[in-house]
């Protein structure tokens, strides 16, 4: 795609507000259809549109692998770790009530908030991992 | 903390395995899922012991409570599957730091262990859990990680192998989803204790038979019951060493549990066994998966794959134990469910020693091996024997248990066939013996074949030692299984 202006100009225009619109979907998961899950397969595609037309290195440069992965397992540990957080204050896993120790609602506010940043990464983190291991296929290794 | 253990059971292993990915080191990942997974043996130990004492246990996950939200409910038989998981668990994963090294490439060690890690906790979940939409998602995390596992292998087939899993497992996710489906449509409800009550005050209808159809099938082909075992073999004998250990000790067995919880919690033993005549077509099939696979184990060449052919057909003698559909039959399957996932787990971690030394476990490349390796094939012949059923080992306590079953149905032709087939398990293991034993070692590197190293024997060793214990003191096992059976067998709860 190097000599393709459109496709490229299109993409630098775009990419931007995929992204953003990823995050849009993740903040409006509270109140209508969307959240984590959706959110963090729109942030991915962001950057499968970015290395479609720029090629793998140059993605690569922007997103490394090992970034990828690290946000694959951070999700993980941020959706756990809200769970243990409500342990530690007394309330039982993911019970979001105790989050918040003087307003039962906003700490389930602030979990559900958490919990979906934590898919969100995940599923970022593994959609980019899964595509970079097909489109690389042998070099992945290295 | 003690109230939230049968969380914090599954919750362990599953923060460990990022925990192994971000630090990207096969040494550091490898501490961490020894000390996750002996801290899990601790927790289930504590919960055993609460069991006993107050009963089933029930935890309301986000302080929901429980037909609405997600519960974690353990009683004596989820308990005693628990110890189950977790000692195979502990015990492996201190043999697979030495065994890995040596099988899987330097930079996946981590990932290795985090695979191995979110397998565990996929079937400590299941045992937990009270939710049956919550057992199908535990269920594809514990599979979805032994694919990724099995396809470790350093054997090219071991890829294969992984996919023939893959597709025959996702095969049967998707039966045990669709019979989830159709309970959900039918009751409104994925609680397991809610399920059993609404079930039977439903009017009779064709779409309850037909879910518990689709939640047998599903299940029996994650067990890997008579014809639905094809994955099984390949899978086992490709994979790397300490994975097969692990998941022929724990996969299938955990899968038999899904069996009971759906036939007896859920669906109650009235309507699976009397109305619907579930022992009726698992008996024949259980016998036939006896006999047929302990024939084809004797025409093995590879080791490990006669040791998968002999899983199955000690499958079947689990699955016959539930079939028989009385207190002592439903007891010997549970006891057996135990005592054979240690068996095998040792015979497949002394394999695994051998493995580690001749990179093979053909017959032909083990001629002579007792001299070099004695405590490695010392494990073995004491894995083997408690294979057979010999006296004063863990397999004659639960044969013992189902010859008893099948002569109180008045089944003796059963009873006759479990110890015709105890004599086809001689003929299969005397041949390694014979070869280990009375024939002159073949290999030209003579001398360099000694005894495997101390990590891998230490485990292995354990698991032969507790086929030895549970042989001569069975206490602990068979009260736990007769528990576990009763309460199967009373009122379903």
């Amino acid at each position: 795609m190097e000599d393709n202006v459109i496709l490229r100009v299109a993409t630098k225009i775009l990419t931007p507000y995929i992204l953003l619109f990823a995050l849009y979907v993740q903040f409006h998961g509270d109140y209508g259809p969307g959240g984590g899950f959706q959110a963090g397969v729109i942030f991915a595609a962001g950057f499968v549109l970015y290395t479609l037309i720029y090629g793998l290195e140059t993605a690569r440069r922007v997103l490394p692998l090992k970034f990828a992965a690290l946000c694959g397992a951070l999700g993980v540990l941020i959706y756990a770790g809200v769970g243990i957080a409500t342990m530690m204050k007394g309330g039982e896993f993911l019970n979001y009530n105790y989050l918040d120790s003087h307003n039962a609602e906003h700490g389930q506010h602030l979990g559900i908030l958490l919990v979906e940043l934590g898919v969100l990464t995940t599923v970022f983190g593994v959609m980019v991992v899964i595509f970079y291991s097909f489109a690389g296929r042998r070099d992945i290794q290295s | 903390m003690m109230n939230h253990l049968p969380v914090l059971q599954v919750i362990i292993p599953l923060l460990a395995a990022p925990l192994c990915v971000i630090v990207r080191n096969g040494q550091i990942a490898g501490v961490i899922a020894v000390a996750s997974s002996w801290v899990s043996l601790w927790m289930a130990w504590k919960i055993f012991q609460l069991v006993q004492v107050a009963g089933t246990i029930s935890y309301n996950l986000g302080g929901w409570l429980a037909p609405v939200g997600i519960e974690y409910r353990i009683d004596t038989l989820a308990a005693f599957v628990l110890i189950l998981v977790t000692l195979v668990g502990a015990v492996v994963t201190p043999y697979a730091i030495t065994s890995v090294k040596k099988e899987i490439d330097e930079s996946k060690e981590s990932l290795f262990y985090a695979a191995f890690l979110l397998c565990l906790s996929g079937l400590l979940g299941i045992v937990v859990t009270g939710d049956i939409f919550n057992v199908f998602v535990f269920l594809e995390i514990s599979s979805l990680s032994a694919y990724a596992l099995i396809a470790l292998g350093k054997d090219r087939r071991a890829l294969i192998a992984s996919y023939q899993y893959l597709i025959m497992g996702s095969v049967g996710a998707t039966f045990i989803v669709i019979g989830i489906g159709m309970l959900y449509v039918m009751t409104g409800s994925l609680n397991m204790a809610d399920l059993a009550i609404l079930l039977p005050e439903l009017p009779s209808n064709r779409i309850i038979p037909v879910a518990f159809a689709f939640l047998t099938i599903g299940v029996c082909l994650k067990l890997a019951l008579f014809p639905l075992h094809v994955w099984l073999p390949n899978a086992y004998a490709y994979a790397p060493s300490a994975v097969t250990a692990f998941i022929a000790s724990t996969a299938t067995k955990v899968a038999i549990y899904m069996l009971l919880r759906i036939c007896f919690t859920i669906f109650g033993p009235d309507f699976s066994f009397v109305k619907m005549q579930l022992g009726a077509i698992l008996l024949p099939l259980s016998v036939i998966a006896i006999f047929s696979m302990s024939l084809v184990a004797i025409f093995q060449t590879n080791v490990k794959r006669m040791l998968a052919y002999s899983s199955l057909a000690q499958i079947g003698y689990i699955v016959l134990g539930i079939s028989l559909f009385t207190n002592t039959g439903l007891t010997a399957g549970i006891l057996h469910l135990f005592n054979h996932a240690v068996i095998k787990g040792s015979l497949f971690m002394a394999l695994g020693c051998v493995m580690y030394r001749l990179n093979s476990v053909d017959l032909e490349s083990m001629r002579g091996l007792g001299k070099k390796m004695p405590l490695t094939m010392g494990a073995f012949l004491v894995g083997g024997f408690s294979l057979i059923g010999v006296p004063f080992t863990a397999g004659f306590i639960s044969k013992w248990y189902l010859i008893q079953g099948a002569l109180e149905k008045g089944l003796w032709p059963v009873a006759l066939l479990v110890l015709m087939t105890s004599l086809m398990a001689v003929v299969y293991i005397w041949r390694v013996v014979e070869s280990v034993y009375f024939s002159e070692f073949g290999g030209s590197d003579a001398d360099e074949i000694t005894e495997a190293p101390l990590g891998l024997l230490l485990p292995t060793w354990a698991l032969a030692i507790l086929c030895l214990y549970f042989g001569i003191n069975g206490t602990f096992t068979v009260l736990a299984a007769s528990s576990a059976a009763a309460n199967l067998m009373g009122v379903g709860s």
